[in-house]
């Protein structure tokens, strides 16, 4: 048997008040009134596609311990880097094998369906990970700044202990252009609403689902949860209507409340239906874009006991109210702040010495001394322990996973930061060592000597000059 | 076991410039301002130096690099200079040079200046610069002032202090100092402050505030030492002479062990009991007449005074607060108004401390000039409470 075997999901922290929108650009657009009901998901500054799928898939692994793993997927339209392959950074920041075959999957809004029907198809020997992660920039006061939200979800697919299983799928690649996103662009460019509905949406999505439930001898009526990822509130609806799906089994696509994630949303959709599914029921997962994605899973025993740390319904739950428009247009870059002088203090990455420090900054790994134990971060030549000092004694300790206690900080307004104050300070960890890093997430008196952390791939730096941005491991306050 | 360095070498001279934002003064103006007044203090040509130590921190906001820009600043007459740079210890260790190639022999007269031009940035506090391809990748992206919070954190949590209680000491030494300070033509800020404007000043860094943190300022300090023999055939009168000059230089322990609670500083413990021992001093409390240390910030001015031992372990903010290191208390701590006043011209700051005591030896301190003074202390930190480099010097009467 092939299927899912573990999901997760991670939203950001941020929620922006869909009024806050409203209120700053309904004097231009008297229509986003009509939206600005809810929230959004919205990355923080230090966040992107990769730091949010990083957490997605440490979630979706998290029932995974030593995960052999043949194959990492990441799928997005988001990605940070055109020509740096994301996945890779990613599985070394997951602490994955080198030998995993890993891969970019992109450029539609149906990517992540895609890469799971390839996955599911591929029959590989040992599990496969794929993560769908968006980070979509709209333009300000724009419908699509309302409707959309940022997120991330994975999902592993293989043959052992799977929550729900592959019965088959079916696709039709059609270039219906609803929108698109040219090389030079930032922002996408869409057409009308109406017609993506019923040129799109009600003409593409039928035919493929028909012949999937065909192929799989399963009637319409018999779909327990059907996954139908758009920003459009009524098309789910209409398609399940037009289809004879029960309405009931349409997963909200949560418009009002974590907005539409893009490229991940139907893994996201995949993982709250996991989460609700009864032993036996039918699962239908649909990738709308440039055509249609139809998979048909069925939910296994397995799918009642599993839990993964964080899941869909954490993740959503886990906000942040945000009311500060101008905070989200400075996070998302859509406005030129003066960020003072300091700001402007160049932030070139020397490769060379990244590459050797590469451990250390993508993996969070230190060392631990075999001569007398201590395990400490950055890792030196010589052991830090004052009675030790033995020379190239130390293997190799993964902080990532690991606890820590704030043992001191400040919050600093004299530095540089897109989120000033800048947190930082000394954190202890767990399992004795010490680093001097960033908090980051932190809300004002939130933060004591004493407070608990744990540790997040974060954006550390960017460097809008070379096009570049440092990504390293920050403390978050549990 | 080495001797050490006590009344081996004398202060032929000193001299120190107008400290501030010198806005019209070059690097250049800075240290010819203070070269002349210290060679003139010496009694001496620019000929009889035969070797010089130059200290400037921030290279690429000052003078550049190398020993070339004191060489060409003073027209010396190519003899060997050295440039030192050890972050805000700078100013000592250009001391230290000087001091050492006259004790070793090598030299007779030699010339140590320290100089930072500070106010070329546009922007307040101290340059933001990079602090090493390596560490700019992982290093939080912190300010002097984020830096030194966390010591009050770490000596907050652990004497279980209240944060007004720590808040109030550290308004009483900036209080202090800027008492001194308006006693001091030289000084940048040279007007009293009152301990409610200290404690309601906004923050910079939690909990240091406005008040908390030291002036940013530009300029130059110099020493010309020799030897005592030499110094007395020249004639110097009230001769000063070194007692003990030492460094100590983090290894990484405080940052990544967990031996250190980020309380206090481990370095300044280590070179002040090294400098006692050096100077002969078996009770710093009684016998060290005067301190200048580093008080970038308040918290590390108050910290240190229990690392050098004029204060008990969780003592300081009782200490403080009862006047122990104001000018009329028993250990009178920054006579002059200290870093608060000055500024921090990071490669001048160690030898304008110098000064100071070089200046209350010879009983030429003016309104601030203290009875009787024995011993005098200088105190540098370079860097940040859990790595840093620390220097003391200690200067008193010869013999």
């Amino acid at each position: 048997m092939i299927g899912i075997t573990a999901y997760g999901a991670y939203y950001p922290r941020g929620r922006l008040s869909k009024k806050a929108i409203a209120d700053a650009n309904a004097w231009f657009d008297a229509g986003l009134n009509a939206h600005a009901k809810g929230e959004r998901a919205f990355c923080n500054w230090d966040e992107d596609t990769i730091t949010m799928g990083i957490e997605a898939a440490r979630d979706c692994l998290s029932s995974l311990p030593n995960p052999e793993l043949s194959n990492l997927y990441f799928a997005s339209t988001t990605f940070p880097f055109l020509d740096r392959q994301n996945s890779v950074l990613v599985s070394e920041a997951l602490n994955l094998d080198s030998g995993v075959r890993t891969m970019d999957i992109a450029a539609s809004q149906r990517v992540a369906t895609s890469a799971l029907i390839a996955l599911l198809e591929a029959g590989h020997s040992k599990p496969g990970l794929l993560i769908a992660s968006e980070h979509r920039k709209a333009k300000a006061g724009s419908r699509s700044e309302m409707l959309w939200g940022d997120g991330a979800a994975a999902v592993t697919v293989g043959s052992d202990d799977v929550l729900a299983e592959f019965i088959c799928a079916e696709t039709a690649a059609v270039d219906f252009v609803d929108h698109y996103r040219g090389e030079d662009s930032s922002f996408d460019y869409d057409w009308e609403e109406r017609w993506i509905r019923d040129e799109g949406f009600m003409k593409i999505v039928p035919s493929v689902i028909e012949s999937l439930l065909s192929k799989a001898n399963v009637e319409a009526g018999d779909i327990a949860h059907f996954v139908i990822p758009t920003d459009q509130a009524r098309t789910p609806g209409a398609l399940a209507k037009q289809l004879g799906i029960p309405v009931k089994a349409i997963v909200d696509n949560g418009i009002s409340t974590l907005g539409i994630a893009g490229a991940a949303q139907p893994l996201l959709l995949l993982a709250n239906a996991l989460e609700k599914a009864y032993p036996g029921e039918l699962i239908l997962v649909t990738g709308f874009g440039q055509g249609c994605d139809a998979i048909l899973l069925r939910a296994t025993q397995e799918v009642s006991t599993y839990r993964p740390v964080r899941g869909f319904s954490r993740a959503a739950e886990h906000r942040r109210e945000e009311t500060n428009y101008n905070k989200f247009m400075s996070f998302n870059n859509l406005v030129e702040r003066d960020i003072g002088k300091r700001g402007e203090a160049d932030k070139q990455t020397y490769l060379s010495g990244y590459n050797r420090r590469k451990d250390l900054l993508t993996g969070f790994i230190g060392g631990k001394c075999t001569e007398c134990g201590t395990v400490q971060i950055p890792r030196e030549k010589y052991c830090v322990n004052p009675d030790c000092h033995a020379l190239d004694s130390q293997d190799d300790y993964c902080f990532s996973a690991r606890k820590g206690t704030v043992k001191t900080w400040t919050a600093d307004r004299l530095t540089f930061d897109w989120n000033p104050p800048a947190y930082f300070g000394m954190v202890q960890f767990d399992n004795g060592a010490k680093l001097m890093m960033d908090f980051t997430e932190v809300e004002e008196g939130g933060i004591d000597s004493g407070s608990k952390v744990s540790f997040h791939f974060r954006i550390k730096q960017f460097d809008t000059q070379r096009g570049f941005r440092k990504y390293f491991w920050k403390a978050v306050i549990s | 076991m080495a001797e050490g360095i006590k009344d081996k070498v004398v202060i032929l001279g000193m001299g120190c410039s107008k400290f501030g934002e010198r806005w019209e003064s070059s690097p250049s103006d800075l240290m010819v301002e203070a070269f002349e007044e210290c060679i003139a203090d010496a009694g001496i040509e620019k000929d009889q130096i035969d070797a010089a130590w130059f200290g400037a921190g921030i290279d690429s906001f000052n003078v550049g690099a190398s020993a070339m820009p004191l060489s060409i600043a003073l027209r010396l007459n190519y003899i060997p200079v050295t440039k030192v740079e050890n972050m805000c210890a700078t100013g000592t260790e250009a001391f230290r040079g000087a001091v050492y190639a006259v004790a070793s022999g090598a030299c007779d007269i030699a010339l140590a200046l320290g100089v930072e031009k500070l106010k070329d940035t546009g922007y307040g506090g101290l340059p933001q610069r990079s602090r090493g391809v390596e560490n700019d990748m992982y290093w939080p992206n912190l300010s002097a002032p984020g830096a030194f919070a966390q010591l009050a954190a770490g000596y907050q949590a652990k004497h279980k202090l209240n944060k007004k209680d720590l808040k109030r000491a550290m308004a009483h030494v900036s209080v202090k100092s800027h008492a001194n300070g308006a006693k001091n033509p030289k000084a940048h800020l040279q007007r009293e402050i009152t301990e409610e404007q200290a404690m309601n000043a906004p923050f910079i860094a939690e909990p240091i505030g406005l008040f908390d943190c030291c002036g940013v300022s530009d300029g130059s300090a110099c020493a010309i030492v020799t030897t005592p023999e030499i110094a007395k055939r020249l004639g110097k009168e009230n001769i000063v002479s070194v007692k003990a000059l030492q460094l100590a230089v983090s290894n990484g322990t405080e940052a990544s062990h967990r031996s250190w609670d980020g309380s206090y500083l481990k370095t300044t413990r280590i070179a002040s009991q090294r400098a006692y021992n050096e100077a002969g001093v078996k009770n710093p409390k009684q016998e060290i007449t005067m301190t200048e240390v580093h008080d970038c910030f308040s918290i590390t001015e108050l910290v240190t005074m229990e690392d050098l031992q004029l204060s008990k372990e969780g003592g300081a903010v009782k200490d403080i607060l009862d006047g122990t290191f104001d000018a009329d208390g028993s250990n009178p701590c920054q006579i002059d108004g200290g870093l608060k006043c000055f500024g921090h011209p990071i490669g001048a700051s160690g030898l304008r401390m110098i000064y100071e005591n070089y200046l209350q030896f010879q009983g030429r301190a003016g309104a601030r000039q203290l009875p009787d003074p024995k011993l005098g202390l200088n105190h540098n930190l370079g860097g940040f409470p859990h790595q840093n480099i620390c220097s003391i010097s200690i200067i008193g009467p010869y013999g």
